[in-house]
């Protein structure tokens, strides 16, 4: 029972014999200094660690971070920005090939239309000479072939009158057979 | 030790009253403050529990944004990744609400934010103790933003922070009206401020340990347990938005201070 008694002093105002809270315990006013003076040690001490140690300490891994960061993205911009370059090297690179061949292939063609041109006119020429020449082969031929023809007819006609018992004129032979041949 | 032997005996005296059918609860019992050594007065300087969870949450704050940011790696391990986000958390929500000019208050504030949420969370480990559920360190909390808040305000603005009540957009006649009702909220405010936080954190504590009592009976134990289950979930809710609101007004509050005029 002894230690009851001092248990019921220990408790004080705000706790019953058994240990229980009497009413609110948020309302014990014993309590209050207590929890108001550690409370104060705690913020003190928070502040201190906090201001001192690790805010700074966070800020400047953030701000570190933010500078990486940063550093990176120009150091990305700055090699996308040569690749560009290297892209317009390239391209104008080909362009210049391309139009090189152009004018390449341009010349080429001029020159072998030239020559093209040259020999066509040349055997043209030789053509035109060609068929002028057998033109008047022909012209030769055909003229000699109409005198052949005309004595032919003559002869014949002269040898059918022969045969049919007639001695025909010569004279009158001929220009009858030219009539014909004429008419 | 003889109260903690009868407190035990109380416990014990309270369960067999329990399956007797005589229910006995103690919800308010997990609020005593005591000393951890002895059982004298609880004097100014007393070791008490109160201070051994306050230590318990300096020690959780340190090791999350001390040892947790002590490599200082720009890749961030996951103890840095989380200070860090607290960090930012707290910071942007500094900026947004008050502007530039209130950053010079940041570390004030996340020491209130970091002590809340350590003191919230770890009173819900079991038989812990809460320390943000009692009044007096709320109210200390709360008056420490209300004093500091009131004084940078005529500091940084002199005469004219009393703007702060005369509302210069509403008609003339009724501003002296207004200015009574703004004069009135501004006072209220350490008091909502404070016992917003701790009446939150006592009744959710409260209402676990009295479905805790119903426990005793075999009948409605697994229902009583459920409902310790859902209510420990809404608390652990309850510790960080508690956090949060107590923060984020003493931003706005501070946003007041340094930009008085409507």
């Amino acid at each position: 029972m002894a230690t009851e008694t001092t248990g019921h002093e220990a408790a004080g105002a705000c706790v019953d014999a058994g240990g229980s809270a009497i009413g609110m315990p948020q309302l014990c006013a014993d309590w209050i200094p207590n929890q108001v003076f550690w409370l104060i040690i705690t913020l003190v001490v928070i502040y201190f660690v906090l201001s001192r140690i690790a805010l700074p300490r966070i800020a400047s891994v953030l701000a570190e971070r933010q500078g990486a960061i940063t550093n990176d993205i120009s150091a990305a911009e700055e090699l996308k920005r040569q690749a560009e370059e290297a892209e317009t090297a390239y391209q104008k690179a080909l362009a210049d090939a391309r139009a090189e061949a152009q004018a390449i292939g341009e010349k080429t063609r001029t020159e072998i239309k030239a020559q093209l041109d040259e020999a066509t006119q040349e055997a043209d020429a030789r053509i035109a000479a060609k068929a002028a020449e057998s033109e008047k082969a022909i012209a030769e031929i055909r003229d000699s072939a109409a005198q052949n023809v005309e004595i032919v007819a003559k002869e014949t006609a002269e040898a059918i009158l022969a045969a049919l018992g007639h001695q025909a004129d010569k004279s009158a032979i001929d220009s009858a057979v030219d009539n014909r041949l004429k008419g | 030790m003889a109260t903690e032997m009868e407190a035990a005996q109380g416990a014990d005296a309270a369960a067999h009253g329990g399956e007797a059918g005589g229910l006995v609860f103690h919800p308010m019992d997990q609020f005593i403050v005591k000393p951890l050594f002895g059982h004298g007065e609880v004097g100014l300087f007393t070791i008490t529990n109160v201070t051994l969870w306050m230590l318990i949450a300096i020690l959780g704050i340190v090791a999350m944004m001390v040892l947790g940011t002590s490599r200082r790696a720009v890749i961030p391990s996951r103890a840095q990744s989380v200070a860090e986000l607290v960090y930012g958390f707290i910071y942007k929500m500094v900026e947004d609400v008050t502007g530039k000019e209130g950053l010079r208050y940041f570390p004030y504030i996340i020491t209130l934010f970091l002590f809340i949420v350590f003191a919230n969370f770890l009173g819900l480990i079991p038989m812990s103790f809460t320390v943000t559920s009692h009044f007096a360190v709320t109210v200390v909390l709360a008056l420490a933003v209300f004093v500091g808040v009131t004084a940078l305000g005529f500091i940084k603005n002199g005469k004219s922070f009393l703007s702060l009540f005369w509302v210069s957009s509403a008609p003339l006649a009724l501003r002296p009206i207004l200015a009574v009702i703004e004069v009135i909220s501004y006072f209220v405010r350490p008091v909502s401020h404070s016992i917003r936080l701790a009446g939150n954190l006592m009744a959710g504590h409260a209402v676990i340990k009295v479905f805790a009592g119903f426990a005793a009976l075999a009948v409605v134990s697994p229902l009583s347990i459920v409902a310790i289950t859902a209510m420990y979930g809404l608390e652990v809710m309850v510790a960080l938005i508690q956090a949060y609101v107590f923060t984020i007004l003493t931003c706005v509050y501070l946003k007041d201070a340094l930009h008085p005029h409507h």
